[in-house]
């Protein structure tokens, strides 16, 4: 591992595992047997959360957001508390703190108040198995996908416990559209990320790093149908805006979140946030090559090229936020049933023939670029062709009225003016 | 197995503190699960009592009233009452007080309309990007009108027998500007919502109103119009001239929300063409015909009706030679608009229902006066 880096001592900081161990050996030698361990931990959870997690959901998550969606909406976005505006999420992270977090009289108490709890927890997990470096990662687990995919289902019960507490026809509505949707689209998420985990044979998030590093090439070049439905997928399960349908805020006001305020409402907001910086995080790991990028890592610290990913991925998701309408919640189940799910078992299909090819080859190198062509052309085409067997027909849809001189009444379709 | 899910309709209230009521009004819908099997409409919220309070007040007063009944549409307000009280009185109204008050009348349709798509658009779940795009240009034509007649929002321009005062020489460079800005803001908004497959989707076929329906519930404005009915008062009963001006009504195809989405923007372009002929031929000479302060107007009735934003506005005034009209009725349109509201609904989703109100495009001030 140390290939990568060009030193190992303490002060090179282009890998923080460096001063991180340095820390550790010195409090083993002063600590009783066992206690370092519990030290290592402490130390993993508040270097990632100072690093990374905090700061990106203040500076990325909230800001950025406001200031991206601002722009796309041609207006300024925050710019009034600090230079640019920049303090703004701390401004409002003190405003919810003094606010009063009111709970309605008739809702179930206990339930309410652990929701935000519930729902913080898993967000802290998940980080534990993302690696930002070669010696980056807290829990190296050879199972870490697997590890990655169920705690991340853990929070749609926070939700239904929210939605279903708080006593609120709103809210259950939202707390059964988020569970029906979470349901939904747990299933082809899986079916894509199969996809991955056959081409790169591994199911540690560390390991696929290492192998777009070897082949020079990212995964979501080789799975470019994967990446895709991954994105949608994980924007339905987060409630990022084109599928928002728990928290629809034309529809059913705030969804599982309408009589939430002060704090409480925060902690779901914020980690909300979290959990999309969890999935960009994971999406930068698994298809965009993770902490390397082709040979830059060795002089820029990898960790900042892993959090460059992860803020560019969650760029996506701002993105769509501002331009997309919202999918009504049946059209929404039939996309994952009807459309995404036969085009991840496709994408299976697809990627276990190429896999038993590239056996029979004995994995030459030069294969992975022949696939990786192969499955984008073959990616756009089935898209389309699947869309268009499921009844999508653009040219079909007038974009412009009739237009009529005179005030005659009904004129019937087939009659031209 | 041994039983089946016990199940009832529940009901849920839409509003009256709802985002997407547009106002305070109320559905109160019976659901089952998602579908909406029952809806029933409930305002009167924000009822001000202006058809009687009118009454106390002369001609002159009552026009800033008419602001406050449909307030994204003052101008058209003024322009229909100012109608009525001058086919009561029979005043004459010079040719360029007609041509300023058509301009105007078009503005605000407009800047009407702007409102209309964009708040729609928002309906649809898109997070609030094409109401920004919508204010963005309503706030230029807010502009126009500040200019012209000192307010923004409630104008009070219009007077019995013309406009209130001539037109500043910075109106026809901002007009020209705000012509030339539309149609390319027009194209923008139809790259980012007509083409678009969700907003198609979510739409198309939702909330349809078949051509018997809008014509027994005497709808009017773009909601006959998306019907396919081929109706509108600047062509079918001419006032302030718009006989002179050449323009299409755009007529819809099966009468659903979508439908009356592009009638609407449709309906911006025409728009922007009669103002440029109106513009073009702008006429000197007077603005406006001297009347009275205290109007008394003849022993008799009066009813005049325009082809406001939202459909057909109609005054209805009756003088028995007082100072103050004996009676004051304003016939709203999206108050008779909303009444096909429980129809187009029922069988729909909470989702589709919400559309559906957007694509009504009510101003609850206009509905509950």
């Amino acid at each position: 591992m140390t290939t990568f880096l060009a030193t190992d001592n303490w002060y090179d900081l282009r890998d923080l595992a460096n001063l991180s161990r340095e820390i550790l050996e010195a409090a083993d030698k002063i600590l009783p047997f066992g206690v370092v361990y519990v030290l290592a931990a402490v130390i993993g959870f508040v270097a990632s959360f100072l690093i990374f997690v905090l700061p990106s959901q203040l500076f990325v998550g909230v800001y950025g957001e406001r200031k991206l969606i601002g722009r796309i909406q041609s207006r300024y976005g925050p710019n009034r508390v600090g230079p640019f505006g920049l303090l703004q999420p701390i401004a409002d992270a003190i405003k919810l703190m003094q606010k009063e977090a009111l709970t309605p009289t008739r809702s179930d108490r206990l339930v309410m108040y652990v929701a935000p709890i519930f729902f913080v927890a898993p967000a802290v997990l998940l980080f534990a198995v993302i690696p930002f470096g070669p010696n980056m990662v807290f829990a190296d687990i050879p199972v870490s996908l697997m590890y990655f995919l169920a705690i991340s289902s853990l929070p749609v019960l926070a939700n239904f416990m929210a939605g279903w507490s708080a006593n609120n026809k709103y809210s259950l509505f939202g707390a059964i559209r988020i569970v029906a949707m979470t349901i939904s689209y747990e299933t082809p998420l899986v079916m894509s990320l199969l996809g991955a985990v056959v081409i790169s044979s591994t199911l540690s998030l560390q390991g696929m790093v290492l192998w777009a590093d070897e082949y020079k090439i990212w995964l979501g070049l080789v799975q470019p149908l994967a990446l895709v439905i991954y994105f949608i997928c994980v924007s339905a399960e987060l409630n990022r805006t084109p599928t928002d349908i728990a928290e629809a805020e034309s529809e059913i006001v705030a969804g599982y979140l309408t009589e939430y305020s002060g704090m409480k409402w925060g902690l779901f907001y914020g980690m909300d946030i979290g959990y999309a910086l969890a999935a960009s995080a994971f999406a930068a790991t698994v298809f965009l090559g993770g902490w390397t990028l082709f040979g830059l890592e060795k002089w820029v610290p990898p960790w900042i090229i892993f959090i460059g990913k992860t803020h560019l991925f969650y760029a996506l998701f701002i993105w769509t936020r501002g331009t997309l309408p919202r999918l009504r919640s049946d059209q929404l189940m039939a996309f994952a049933w009807k459309f995404l799910l036969p085009l991840a078992l496709f994408n299976l299909f697809i990627v276990v023939t190429e896999r038993m090819i590239w056996s029979e080859e004995g994995y030459d190198k030069a294969y992975i670029y022949l696939f990786a062509i192969f499955n984008i052309l073959v990616s756009g085409l089935l898209v389309f062709a699947w869309a268009r067997f499921n009844g999508y027909r653009p040219d079909d849809v007038p974009t412009r009225p009739r237009l009529v001189k005179e005030a005659r009444g009904y004129v019937p379709l087939g009659e031209n003016e | 197995m041994t039983g089946v899910i016990k199940s009832e309709p529940f009901v849920i209230n839409i509003g009256p503190q709802h985002p997407s009521t547009h106002g305070v009004f109320r559905i109160r819908a019976t659901v089952d699960g998602e579908k909406v099997v029952d809806a029933e409409m409930v305002m009167g919220y924000l009822h001000r009592s202006m058809e009687k309070l009118a009454e106390e007040r002369t001609y002159t007063q009552n026009i800033p009233f008419t602001d406050r009944t449909d307030y994204l549409s003052s101008m058209s307000n003024n322009l229909g009452y100012c109608l009525a009280a001058e086919k009561l009185a029979g005043i004459e109204v010079p040719a360029r007080g007609d041509a300023i008050r058509v301009i105007m009348a078009e503005l605000q349709r407009l800047a009407s309309h702007c409102m209309a798509v964009g708040a729609f658009a928002n309906d649809t779940g898109a997070w609030q990007t094409p109401v920004m795009w919508c204010f963005r240009e309503r706030e230029k034509i807010l502009d126009i009108f500040e200019v012209t007649s000192g307010a923004r929002l409630t104008c009070n321009y219009m007077r019995i027998g013309g406009v209130a005062f001539d037109l500043r020489p910075a109106f026809e460079p901002m007009v020209r500007k705000v012509l030339a800005d539309l149609p390319p803001f027009i194209e923008e908004m139809e790259q980012l919502l007509t083409g678009n497959e969700i907003f198609v989707s979510r739409t198309r076929g939702i909330g349809v109103l078949s051509p018997e329906l809008a014509t027994n519930a005497s709808l009017s404005g773009p909601m006959l119009r998306g019907s396919g009915i081929a109706w509108d008062l600047r062509k079918a009963d001419p006032y302030c001239g718009y006989e002179q001006y050449d323009f299409d009504i755009p007529i819809g195809y099966q009468g659903d929300s979508y439908d009356r989405f592009i009638v609407r923007l449709e309906e911006m372009r025409q728009s922007v063409k009669i103002i440029q002929q109106a513009l073009d031929g702008l006429p000197s000479g007077p603005f406006r015909t001297e009347v009275p302060l205290a109007l008394r107007p003849q022993k008799g009735e009066a009813y005049a009706r325009i082809e406001s934003p939202r459909g057909e506005l109609g005054y209805y005034l009756v003088s028995d030679e007082g100072p103050a009209p004996y009676r004051f009725h304003i016939r709203p349109p999206s108050f008779i608009n909303l009444s096909a509201l429980k129809e187009m609904t029922v069988g729909g989703t909470v989702a589709d229902a919400i559309v559906v109100l957007g694509s009504i495009d009510i101003v609850v001030g206009e509905i509950d006066r």
